[in-house]
């Protein structure tokens, strides 16, 4: 009975990842790619993806741009927010490692310096493609992680 | 025998809310996604989000807000397995309100300006269903002689020739009860996102599925309601549902959400005016 618990829960949450954007200081490229994905071309809630506004409702935390030392604490504050299981998903150059901004005197770096990342997706900007194909790949992760009331 | 056809009709009742609203809930996304030339989620969905909020970590804000949760899905299933029990109108309909009552409180024992707004809204928008609703059910009380559900069965002509004007009424309450555009003020399903969530914001985890199975429970007592208006046959109380549900679906994704000034203006004009006359008409017979 347990086992089968944890299987339809497992399935549930790589089912259903709602996603939580956050623009940490990106040129807005990334942005409008992100958005595309919910136009009619691309579709993203047939995997059950919907974009909240809520970090309390997300599983998905999806950053774009550049880490700066101003915006740190909002980008961990939204992350700690989020109930466990979560994933998070850098997307663009800018948010892998800082991109072209890397070497500036306000740029902390990728999001990984603040918080643990899951999931990569280059590309300046990241394609729509490969911006679902890096959510879907959370969403595997997610179905993976145990249910926080067996840890 | 009459003891164990009650236990049966409770089981159906509380086993119904889930099964139909969940189900009902996955094709409004279907029909809503295809409106705006999507394909849209599963059929499935909207189970699959309730499971993985189940499975969440629970935060809780505040603990009466835990309290309030599971206070309205309490009032949302007893309202629902009364309605199923064939009991009293007027009953069933303040059990519901209890229910929505707890909600708000919920919604207010939190400190999130949203949270706080979203409370307000519903307050608003319960001022304007609560009557309409009561207004129904006293037009089925005059019609029928009794607010009891039997009596609506066992009428002759479906309830709909003798109170239409009383069903555009209740259509008008299903849109704000159902979260529906023009009147998703307090908060708004799918993607939506009024005033982040509004109402729901600090809901999350396993209490926004409570709340969740709660409306499911809420949207068949609904759906419910309307079906009694063509109490004649089945295939009647079904495609009358399926209409209404359509119609709101429509409404949903041609209209723009309205401000509750405009809300309360309009809505308790057009329904009261409506029922008003209606009753007269009846009284009139």
């Amino acid at each position: 009975m347990a086992v089968m618990f944890k299987k339809i829960f497992a399935r549930a949450r790589s089912k259903s990842p709602w996603l939580l954007h956050f623009d940490c200081g990106s040129c807005n490229g990334c942005d409008i790619e992100v958005l595309a994905c919910l136009t009619p071309v691309y579709d993203v809630e047939r995997f059950g993806i919907i974009n909240v506004g809520n970090p309390m409702h997300a599983d998905v935390l999806l950053v774009t741009g550049t880490v700066n030392p101003r915006n740190k604490r909002v980008l961990r504050n939204l992350y700690e927010q989020m109930p466990h299981p979560k994933a998070v998903v850098a997307v663009g150059s800018c948010g892998l490692t800082g991109g072209i901004f890397r070497e500036a005197y306000n740029v902390v770096g990728g999001v990984n310096k603040v918080i643990p990342v899951d999931v990569y997706v280059p590309g300046c900007p990241a394609r729509p493609e490969a911006i679902i194909d890096g959510v879907i790949f959370a969403m595997k992760k997610l179905g993976e992680v145990k249910p926080c009331r067996e840890r | 025998m009459s003891q164990n056809t009650d236990a049966l009709l409770i089981l159906a009742g509380l086993a119904a809310g889930p099964l139909i609203g969940g189900f009902v809930t996955g094709l409004d996304r279907i029909v809503t996604a295809r409106c705006q030339s999507r394909i849209g989620p599963p059929l499935l969905q909207p189970f699959y989000d309730v499971a993985k909020l189940l499975s969440k970590e629970p935060l809780v804000v505040n603990i009466w807000q835990v309290f309030c949760a599971y206070a309205y899905l309490a009032a949302a299933s007893i309202s629902l397995v009364l309605f199923g029990l064939r009991s009293d109108l007027l009953l069933i309909l303040f059990i519901q309100a209890v229910g929505a009552v707890f909600l708000v409180v919920g919604a207010y024992s939190s400190g999130s300006p949203f949270s706080q707004v979203g409370a307000h809204r519903e307050l608003l928008q319960m001022l304007c269903y609560e009557p309409l609703l009561i207004l129904v059910t006293v037009g089925i009380y005059l019609q029928t002689g009794s607010f009891r559900v039997p009596r609506v069965f066992a009428g002759e002509k479906p309830l709909l020739f003798h109170l239409p004007l009383l069903f555009l009424a209740l259509l008008c309450a299903l849109t704000i009860k159902l979260r529906k555009s023009p009147f998703d003020l307090s908060t708004s399903h799918h993607a939506h996102q009024e005033l982040v969530k509004g109402l729901l914001t600090d809901y999350s985890g396993p209490f926004l599925a409570l709340v969740e199975i709660g409306h499911w429970y809420e949207v068949v007592l609904m759906l419910g309601l309307c079906s009694l208006f063509w109490a004649t046959s089945w295939e009647g109380m079904v495609a009358l549902v399926g209409i209404s549900y359509f119609l709101e679906i429509l409404i949903d994704n041609t209209c723009a959400r309205l401000n509750w000034r405009w809300m309360l203006t309009s809505v308790l004009a057009f329904g009261l005016t409506l029922s008003l006359f209606n009753l007269v008409w009846l009284s009139m017979h």
